[in-house]
């Protein structure tokens, strides 16, 4: 039987502000190479979804203004769809806005208060201070694997974890999650949020093959390992990122809980 | 005592261009804005001939460029920044310059309302609002915002020449107190299927609504309308139609001005710059500029670093095109792909702060029209290995693919390989670094007058 991976990308339109397209690619190409077929669905507002008919969801970031648009529609019509597919150990992408969309409460543009879909245990307040940018590295645990995760931050807004919450990563370099408490993102089951914004997959290769593994295989705690593609272009790629968040960390020097290697 | 800050202001360049640290473009300007915080508004109102700012996410420097060489042909002394160095600092700079003269100033987005404010400007021309380097800018909603409140406040005497087919620009221009010239395209024959992917401004921003487009251009640029409002693209004074792209070598179209018809050949290529003409042409227009003497100013633009501008080497011809954002770079991966393959490039990504330290737009540019068009690449800056995984997801055989860090190096590689042209598109301190290198090694004349943003 050929493996398949069904893709569903929640707000394609309205959710895309830092080239969220790039993880669409990455992720279709490395199916094909490896002669896994691969569907993209999207699910836009008004429309519904079933948890069924998806092995893998991505939500991006948008403006503020968009965000603002789809918060309510993803609660009307997305709420029980989503819910059900992280709690059924699917694997879920939430980048930025997105992150923020699917914790408890997140603020709007102009700081009000908005109620989120809540499968992610965080909460984010609108910062007073500056919006948080930079590049940023992270230490992450997935699958039991450790991995190095680089990327880019650009947030105004301040996550704070529940008390069980799990975070995605530790922060190497750059603020993470509120730039105070040395997290990033959070990992529930097998679901992600993140503030590594936009095209994070292409700097990750081995990040995205375990969200492509998971997917083939959700309930599997040792999902079988994928076909290794050639990647040294992409591992110089993910190198180069990391070193953009090691120098940022360097000028800055104002972590002083560091671990690296 | 003014003039004792000047001569300080103008000294501490001189020692800035002879200690080798740079042009001396900008720190004569900082010195003096420490010394004189008004110096902008009083130097500015010196200027014999008032001043005129243009200001877009992409082409400010050619628009403007243009722009000058209108001014100039048609008699009048311009002082302009043509060192790129379009922030206060900057323009105060150019200011320390002979003040008997119309101010030309091509100024940054983010800084057009203070810039604005302190010279109230004659005219402003508005050409285009792009996503770009969103780390520096924050998102494009907040920029237009920015320019409304600037638009809002201007003097009935400030006129503005705005980009009808911008439906963020025409928005903004709209709530002019004072007289507004719009320009834009109509021609169903360059219009693309759909907005590609890069577009940005897909809602209305008076009602918040999705905007339906009738014709898409370049990025959101076309003409549109918003049926939940009622809002549509205004009528433009200028509009050109029958346009003829002529790949890297120009474009030409029928311009319209009123009852008058003219026929526009530009040596620059592409959809974007006819859209820089058409703003210098409008700016022109408003400055009392007869359109034909505008028109003729055109043929005769010398080129502008790193835009198209071709380079002749030793080892063969170059012909380098700034890319610093998903649109730009669109728009000259449409150039491209009406020259005859395959093409040999050379394509350099910095992530300094100019050129935005996030570099994530390539993954929203259409790299995808170079899939089996390439004979050679050289991928070069910082994040040369980045913009290789790019291509190779864009389709482009990754055995064609070098990755060479180094900025000039990388490209005596790429020149090597070349068989005819080589295309090199570097991001915005790629381009610097390529001059700096061509002006050591190559004793070309170093290039204070080239390029901007």
């Amino acid at each position: 039987m050929t493996e398949r991976v069904r893709l569903l990308t929640l707000y394609p339109d309205e959710l895309n502000i830092y080239a969220d397209r790039g993880n669409l690619l990455f992720l279709r190409k490395r199916c094909e190479w490896r002669g896994i077929e691969f569907e993209a669905k999207e699910a836009g507002p008004g429309e519904s979804f079933s948890p069924e008919e998806a092995d893998l969801i991505y939500i991006g970031g948008g403006q503020d203004r968009d965000q603002e648009a789809v918060g309510a529609d993803l609660l009307e019509t997305k709420e029980e769809a989503v819910t059900a597919f992280v709690e059924m150990g699917k694997p879920l992408l939430a980048v930025c806005g997105g992150f923020q969309l699917l914790g408890r409460r997140w603020s709007s543009g102009d700081g009000e208060e908005r109620e989120g879909l809540g499968v992610f245990d965080v909460s984010t307040e609108r910062g007073t201070g500056k919006r948080l940018i930079g590049a940023v590295a992270v230490e992450a645990n997935l699958l039991g694997e450790r991995l190095l995760v680089a990327g880019f931050e650009n947030h105004a807004g301040r996550t704070r974890l529940g008390v069980g919450a799990t975070p995605f990563g530790t922060v190497i370099a750059g603020y993470g999650n509120n730039g105070e408490d040395g997290t990033e993102g959070v990992l529930r089951m097998n679901s992600i949020g993140t503030y590594l914004h936009g095209p994070l997959l292409p700097k990750n290769p081995r990040l995205a093959d375990l969200l492509l593994a998971l997917a083939l295989s959700p309930n599997d705690p040792n999902p079988p390992g994928l076909a290794p593609l050639e990647d040294s272009l992409e591992m110089a790629a993910h190198q180069e990122a990391l070193d953009a968040a090691l120098r940022n960390r360097k000028n800055r020097n104002r972590r002083s809980r560091v671990r690296t290697g | 005592m003014p003039e004792l800050r000047a001569s300080l202001a103008r000294a501490i360049g001189g020692l800035s261009r002879i200690s080798g640290k740079g042009g001396g473009t900008t720190l004569p300007g900082r010195a003096m804005l420490v010394l004189d915080p008004s110096a902008l508004e009083r130097l500015g109102g010196q200027l014999t001939d008032g001043s005129v700012l243009v200001s877009a996410t992409n082409g400010k420097t050619t628009t403007a460029a243009m722009l000058s060489r209108m001014v100039e042909q048609s008699g009048q002394q311009v002082l302009a920044n043509r060192a790129g160095s379009n922030m206060p600092w900057g323009i105060v700079t150019t200011l320390l310059d002979d003040r008997e003269a119309l101010g030309l100033f091509e100024v940054d987005e983010a800084w057009l309302p203070e810039v604005a404010g302190s010279l109230r400007p004659r005219l402003i021309v508005l050409g285009n609002l792009f996503r770009d380097q969103l780390d520096r800018y924050g998102e494009t909603e907040s920029i237009a915002s920015s320019w409304a409140r600037l638009v809002e406040g201007l003097g009935r005497e400030t006129v503005l020449a705005a980009n009808a087919d911008d439906p963020l620009i025409a928005s903004v221009a709209a709530d002019s107190p004072g007289r507004v010239l719009f320009f834009g395209i109509e021609d169903k024959g360059i219009a693309l299927d759909a907005p590609p992917h890069a577009a940005d401004a897909r809602r209305c921003r008076r009602c918040g609504g999705r905007l339906v487009f009738d014709r898409s251009y370049l990025g959101h640029l076309g003409e549109y309308h918003c049926p939940a409002c009622g809002l549509s693209r205004p009528d433009p004074d200028l509009v050109a139609t029958e346009v003829e792209l002529h790949g890297a070598e120009g474009v030409s179209a029928t311009l319209t001005l009123g009852t008058a018809e003219f026929r526009l050949e530009l040596p620059l290529p592409g959809v974007y710059n006819l859209y820089n003409a058409l703003a210098a042409i409008t700016g022109a227009t408003a400055l009392g500029i007869d359109a034909e003497e505008a028109l003729l100013a055109l043929e005769s633009l010398p080129p502008v670093f790193g835009r198209a501008e071709p380079v002749r080497l030793p080892e063969g011809e170059a012909r380098i095109f700034l890319v610093k954002n998903p649109v730009g770079a669109n728009e000259v991966l449409r150039s491209l792909d009406q020259e005859e393959g395959p093409l040999d490039l050379w394509l350099a990504l910095n992530d300094r702060i100019a050129d935005g330290r996030d570099v994530s737009w390539i993954w929203d540019a259409d790299f995808e029209t170079l899939a089996g068009e390439t004979r050679s690449v050289v991928c070069s800056g910082s994040r040369a290995a980045e913009m290789a995984v790019r291509l190779k997801y864009a389709g482009v055989n990754p055995e064609s693919i070098q990755v060479d860090h180094e900025i000039g190096q990388s490209m005596v590689t790429a020149i090597g390989e070349a068989t005819g042209t080589l295309y090199a598109l570097p991001t915005y301190t790629a381009l610097l670094e390529l001059k700096d290198y061509l002006a050591d090694h190559r004793d070309l004349d170093p290039f204070w007058e080239g390029p901007g943003q």
